[in-house]
């Protein structure tokens, strides 16, 4: 494999590793409003990610570097003919990044809530673009014979593009509420297990609809044949579909694998979908930007990859030590941070 | 047309500028505070004495309080050069692109990761595994700051790359990261860190001292600010003017825009203050206090020593470049450069003074310089707002150093409407953050430290402070 398509497969690996860990915190934040009964449960739900979403976000800093590094082309349009929705996802992260620091800072109820609800609009309002803004890149965005966007904001939305952000949006909200069946207990547990339940059918079904969509767009939109889009979407429908089973049979840890899978699975689908483009253009199928045509030189290429041998591996592990140190549930005494 | 495309680009650098200036008010903080709290940490982990412990928990939460702000303006940087600059993005991205990845990669990870750990891990790891979390997350910070200034000197003085097809390529990343623009804007960069960090913290002390409260506790602070202050402010200040006479080798138009100097000279006077002559019709200053020589000696290390005059410059500029205005906006800065240096001499004054009052045992009594000690918290990041403007503004009109131009570098895509959408959403985000900053930091830096690890209303169930 060249290295330019390396790195096409090191960004989706980036964002699938986004989608995956910042999917369940930006989940539970969703569900901030509606689960917990009192302040104290509040505060246990924000537990649960509290020593993580950080270092989650840094998947998606991480994903922009790359691709400024390895695909400037791609970069510069993306991030410029995305504008608004990037200027909105910017306003959604910045509120939610305060509210884990400052909420716990002031005892007046009002001043938990404003920013209980910072966080839960935050969660949505990123999910939903994220969710819509991937989809774009495939369904293909007005790009000019430059590789500049051309459009309005409103040339985002259609049906295809909004569908994949409420699928990332419902995804997100049941990945965190099965994670929250294994980081919570007592009566905070039993309602994220009802709420895992009540969100499963729905995530399932609205993923569903959206891998079959994806290959069809694929197809349609972007000169795919069905094989090999289709592998990735059959395993997204099968462990989303698989997470409600086990869910239903009450096997959480393994429902929680399912939700992550189909998460990942949402995210190299469109990614396959793409290969060997990038950016699909909807005026001219030769606008579009590909791999080869956005990518930086074979130098820079080279670096990066020496770069991610060394230091990807350490940050799983570290990463993962790290959910080793805090995988006992929250809930009574334990976790609680002394700041 | 024409006027459509210079507001775009003004909007586009306004509000660069305003994230940037906002974002740096931060950064210093995390990069001088974050090895503060871990001294504080070492200490108590050394002594078992809990008043160390006591300083950990009351810094650090004024430390998160602030890290939370620079964590969430530093992805808007990140995505600003995308969105703003795409001209820019695609020339440079090869060469700039791999410090900001390798930053992600490498350092804020890191950072992230391990602050998250330190937060949350004060019952679930050992005590000494828990002390090299902060630690291993300082090193992180540094790092990260270290990466950025790399990306950030390419822009200052690129190196390590060649043109081809109208796009700068990476030639070695060797070159790239050994840029001794970067090397000295690194030190520059984390001696104004532990500078803003020491001066809060020896601020809060003051605060506390002049208002006559927990003066025991806040003393052995006191002492730890004032030894990083006194020599990290000091230097700084003669390592600035050291960085000045690489500036002066490798930007010659900015240290004479910075001097306000219109004819090149040798035995250059520095003009400490001046009224007048800023601009190319007006050159002589109607009032001026000088000091002979010291210009000379400032940039280039010689008080004989040529400096380029602006005029000499430009034609220089315009016989490479073609026609045009090479000149940055020669009284910006001139008072940016000033800014900064007296800023940060007024630093080192008040840390001078204050170490000799704490040696002579009247540092707590002395009221009225202990509320110079409370003002002066501020001067650090007066002096990194000044130190970023002279940086940024004095390297107009252009974006990358001789390479490329800032008025053709923004996104075609962009429209004056979003523009203005984003900077009006930006700056209200902005302030409304900054006065909830303030009065969080207010609340938190007059608490008594003995509620450190409680809420100030001591209304929420306390935590178990230790292991």
């Amino acid at each position: 494999m060249d290295l330019q398509n390396l790195w096409f497969v090191l960004i989706a690996v980036l964002w699938s590793g986004y989608f995956l860990l910042e999917g369940f915190d930006f989940g539970v934040g969703m569900l901030l409003p509606y689960l917990p009964r009192d302040d104290e449960e509040r505060s246990e739900m924000f537990q649960t990610i509290g020593p993580v979403w950080d270092g989650n976000e840094v998947w998606l800093v991480t994903a922009g570097g790359a691709t400024f590094a390895a695909f400037p082309a791609w970069y510069a349009t993306m991030f410029s003919g995305l504008y608004i929705a990037l200027l909105a996802v910017l306003f959604f992260l910045i509120i939610r990044v305060i509210s884990f620091e400052w909420r716990s800072k002031s005892t007046s109820p009002r001043w938990r809530r404003v920013w209980l609800w910072a966080n839960a609009v935050g969660s949505f309002g990123a999910s939903l673009i994220w969710g819509v803004g991937l989809s774009n890149l495939l369904y293909g965005m007005p790009i000019n014979s430059n590789g500049d966007f051309s459009g309005t904001f409103w040339d985002l939305f259609n049906g295809y593009t909004v569908l994949g952000g409420l699928t990332v949006v419902a995804i997100f909200a049941f990945h965190g509420a099965t994670f929250l069946t294994l980081r919570t207990t007592g009566d905070l547990l039993e309602r994220a297990k009802t709420a895992s339940k009540q969100l499963s059918v729905l995530a399932a079904a609205l993923g569903a609809v959206f891998l079959v969509l994806t290959v069809v767009v694929a197809v349609n939109r972007n000169d795919k044949s069905v094989f090999p889009p289709v592998l990735p979407a059959a395993i997204g429908v099968a462990a989303l579909v698989l997470a409600v089973v086990l869910v239903y049979a009450r096997r959480w840890a393994w429902a929680f694998t399912m939700t992550g899978l189909g998460t990942i699975a949402v995210v190299v689908t469109i990614f396959t979908s793409l290969f060997p483009r990038v950016m699909v253009s909807s005026t001219s199928a030769v606008y579009s930007l590909t791999v080869s045509n956005s990518a930086s030189q074979h130098y820079t290429l080279a670096v990066m990859t020496v770069v991610a041998l060394i230091f990807v591996p350490l940050v799983l592990l570290y990463q993962g030590w790290t959910y080793h140190v805090f995988r006992a549930r929250v809930g009574g005494r334990g976790g609680e941070p002394t700041h | 047309m024409i006027l459509a495309s210079s507001t775009t680009v003004d909007l586009a650098r306004a509000q660069f500028a305003t994230t940037s200036i906002y974002h740096f008010l931060f950064v210093p903080l995390t990069l001088g505070l974050g090895p503060i709290v871990a001294i504080f940490q070492t200490q108590w982990h050394r002594t078992r004495n809990e008043a160390w412990l006591r300083l950990t928990h009351f810094f650090g939460t004024l430390f998160l309080i602030n890290f939370a702000i620079g964590v969430a303006t530093g992805l808007v940087q990140e995505f600003q050069f995308g969105m703003n600059w795409s001209v820019y993005s695609k020339f440079v991205g090869n060469v700039f692109g791999a410090p900001l990845a390798i930053e992600g990669l490498a350092a804020f990870f890191l950072e992230s990761t391990f602050l998250g750990l330190w937060i949350f891990g004060w019952n679930r790891l050992s005590p000494r595994l828990h002390l090299a979390t902060l630690w291993i997350a300082v090193v992180g910070s540094w790092l990260s700051a270290y990466f950025i200034l790399v990306a950030n000197s390419f822009m200052q003085d690129p190196v390590g790359y060649r043109i081809e097809n109208g796009q700068a390529v990476l030639t070695s990343v060797w070159a790239l990261l050994g840029s001794h623009w970067a090397y000295y804007a690194f030190i520059h960069t984390i001696l104004a860190g532990l500078t803003a960090g020491a001066a809060v913290v020896f601020g809060v002390c003051c605060w506390h001292f002049a208002r006559g409260r927990n003066v025991e506790t806040f003393r052995p602070a006191a002492k730890v600010a004032l030894i990083v202050l006194v020599p990290v402010s000091c230097f700084n200040l003669w390592f600035g003017s050291h960085f000045g006479i690489l500036v002066t080798s490798l930007q010659p138009m900015k240290i004479s825009a910075s001097e306000a100097q219109w004819d090149t000279c040798s035995h250059c006077a520095f003009s400490l203050f001046q009224v007048g002559g800023f601009t190319q019709q007006d050159q002589t200053p109607s009032f001026s206090i000088e000091i002979p020589g010291l210009l000379s000696y400032l940039s280039t290390g010689s008080f004989s020593g040529t400096v380029q005059g602006l005029t000499t410059l430009n034609d220089d500029y315009k016989a490479n470049y073609g026609p045009g205005n090479y000149m940055p906006p020669v009284e910006t800065i001139y008072w940016s450069m000033r800014g900064m240096a007296y800023s940060g001499s007024f630093v080192a004054l008040v840390a001078l003074v204050g170490a000799f009052l704490y040696w002579k045992r009247r540092l707590e009594r002395l009221r009225w310089f202990l509320w110079v000690g409370v003002v002066a918290t501020a001067f650090p990041f007066i002096a990194c707002i000044f130190g970023w403007m002279l940086t940024e503004i004095g390297r107009q009109p252009w974006i990358v150093q001789g390479l490329l131009k800032t008025d053709t570098a923004n996104s075609p895509a962009v429209s004056t409407t979003w523009l203005v959408i984003s900077l009006a959403v930006f700056v209200t985000l902005y302030v409304v953050l900054l006065v909830l900053d303030v009065w969080l930091m207010r609340r938190y830096a007059g608490r008594d430290p003995k509620d450190a690890g409680e809420e100030p209303a001591g209304a929420a169930p306390a935590p178990a402070v230790g292991y």
